[in-house]
């Protein structure tokens, strides 16, 4: 996981809120999904079903 | 050219503690907006009936996209890297979103040369633009897996198209209830007008959500327990850093650009043709043992492997390496395509699976290229040096349909074509995969003579220098 900045920066340190992280993969990731099942519906033509 | 400044690069500059795990999905949703390029043929009939016009003439609006794709990927490349992400994202919005307006507008009011100049001309810059956007944020975030971090965006570059195939449908078939996606049944012009409208609403506020949650790493940053030793201890890996100019004059870029340039044509040689392909493979005079249905499915199944491949393999080159990765691209290719044109008819699944694993390796050929591109010259203007790269797509765009249209053309007329006519194309692959693997196998680091001097400024620095 990330990552405390082994930096020399002197800014105050940040924390990314979890939700966030999962808010932003939940928005590209359904989109996937329903483009994921959509082709292997359409691929699955190839074996008969 | 300044930016505003809520675009600028020294705005999102990450603070210590911030989690990277954010940047994937931000980039995740430029590439799968951007990914729908290769969508187009959802719409391709209903525009063509309502230009009444050639298939060719609509088939040009594609082509000037992914020509402005690779001059704008080159062009911008500099730009970008000393911009940054957010401003090249917001950028790449705007051109995308505006070719969708502006294409439904010619559309809407029977204009083809506003389609040409919408989704063609602007469109292609916002292409060409976003495609590079995140790379080089992706590769600094991830030092210790570049392959894994790029192969994650330029998945998402697969991954729209598969999002954006059914959507089409589905809205089309929303706006115009009489098309309902089966063969025989054509979207209205109108219907096709009301799409382009709804993906460039819906596009934008993807895309400006992955602008604002991109950050980029402070000068100096790097993962826990990471040891930029042990990247340099890998032969042909790095820590130096080559300046886009410099890229172009070293050996390695243009090495790189021929395995490139061979691997895409290759996989476009299927990926153009592939249902007729498959029928033509398995066809018994007049009636192919193929169905169109089972031919759509192998489409299907060409861009699952499209997609997994940029993933999959990408992330397995962190560990193998790049060269390794693409003399496996390339030398099994070789193979694969000489199974597929001697025993591809033999029986379905052999042509299924041959071809399958050949499009994952087109898909891994992309997606690898930036990591090994960082290898070769630093991360210092890595954006830039693979938007020059990208040239190499667009010459395959080129080359690739020429070669396999060329030889079937000579061969006969569609719809009587046996697996025998594609021989030719197939062994031309073979001979340009032989070319590729041996430009490969010629790349070597790259000389001292060409790495920046010790302290090269950051593209941040260097603007904030060029400001004063």
């Amino acid at each position: 996981m990330s990552t405390p900045a082994s930096t020399s920066s002197n800014q105050r340190p940040t924390h990314t809120p979890a939700a966030l992280i999962a808010f932003a993969w939940t928005l590209v990731g359904v989109p996937l999904a329903y483009g994921l099942y959509n082709t292997v519906k359409a691929a699955s033509a190839l074996f008969g079903g | 050219m300044a930016v505003p400044s809520f675009l600028a690069r020294e705005r999102i500059v990450a603070r210590p503690g911030f989690n990277r795990w954010l940047i994937p999905p931000a980039a995740l949703a430029v590439h799968l907006c951007i990914g729908q390029a290769y969508a187009t043929s959802v719409y391709k009939t209903a525009l063509v009936e309502h230009f009444d016009t050639s298939l060719t003439a609509i088939g040009i609006i594609f082509s000037i996209a992914i020509v402005m794709l690779g001059l704008s990927a080159a062009v911008f490349g500099t730009w970008v890297d000393r911009n940054g992400p957010r401003a090249a994202m917001f950028t790449s919005a705007v051109f995308w979103v505006s070719g969708f307006l502006v294409g439904s507008l010619g559309i809407y009011t029977e204009q083809l040369w506003l389609l040409y100049f919408g989704y063609g001309f602007l469109g292609g810059i916002g292409l060409g633009i976003g495609y590079i956007s995140p790379v080089s944020t992706l590769i600094k975030w991830f030092p210790d897996r570049p392959g894994l971090a790029t192969g994650m965006a330029i998945m998402g570059f697969g991954g729209g198209a598969l999002i954006a195939s059914p959507l089409s449908r589905q809205l089309m078939n929303f706006y115009d209830p009489g098309y309902d996606g089966t063969a025989g049944t054509v979207p209205s012009g109108n219907s096709v007008a009301l799409l382009f409208l709804t993906l460039g609403l819906v596009y934008l506020v993807f895309m400006m959500f992955g602008a604002f949650i991109i950050r980029v790493p402070a000068d100096g940053w790097r993962p826990d327990g990471f040891d930029p030793a042990s990247v340099k201890a890998k032969s042909l890996v790095t820590t130096e850093n080559v300046s886009a100019n410099n890229a172009i004059r070293t050996p390695q870029f243009w090495l790189l650009w021929t395995v490139l340039f061979c691997n895409v044509t290759a996989g476009i040689g299927i990926l153009e043709q592939a249902a007729p392909m498959i029928q033509d493979f398995f066809r018994d005079g007049a009636t192919s043992a193929v169905a169109a249905a089972t031919a759509a499915g192998f489409v299907g199944l060409l861009s699952l492997f499209n997609m997994g491949g940029r993933f999959v393999w990408s992330s397995t080159s962190d560990y193998i390496g790049r060269k390794p990765i693409y003399m496996v691209y390339l030398g099994v290719g070789i193979v694969l395509y000489i199974v597929l044109a001697t025993l591809g008819s033999t029986a379905t699944w052999v042509f299924v699976l041959t071809a399958a694993i050949i499009i994952s390796f087109y898909g891994g050929g992309f997606a690898t290229v930036p990591a090994y591109l960082r290898d070769l010259f630093g991360t210092y203007q890595v954006g830039a040096i693979h938007g020059r790269l990208l040239t190499a797509w667009a010459a395959a765009g080129v080359v690739g349909p020429l070669i396999i249209n060329g030889v079937l053309d000579s061969r006969g007329t569609p719809g009587e074509l046996v697996a025998g006519d594609y021989r030719p194309a197939l062994f031309i692959m073979v001979g340009l995969l032989a070319v590729g693997f041996v430009a490969n196998l010629l790349i070597k680091p790259v000389a001292d003579k060409w790495h920046e001097p010790k302290a090269a400024p950051s593209p941040s620095t260097q603007e904030a220098s060029a400001a004063r």
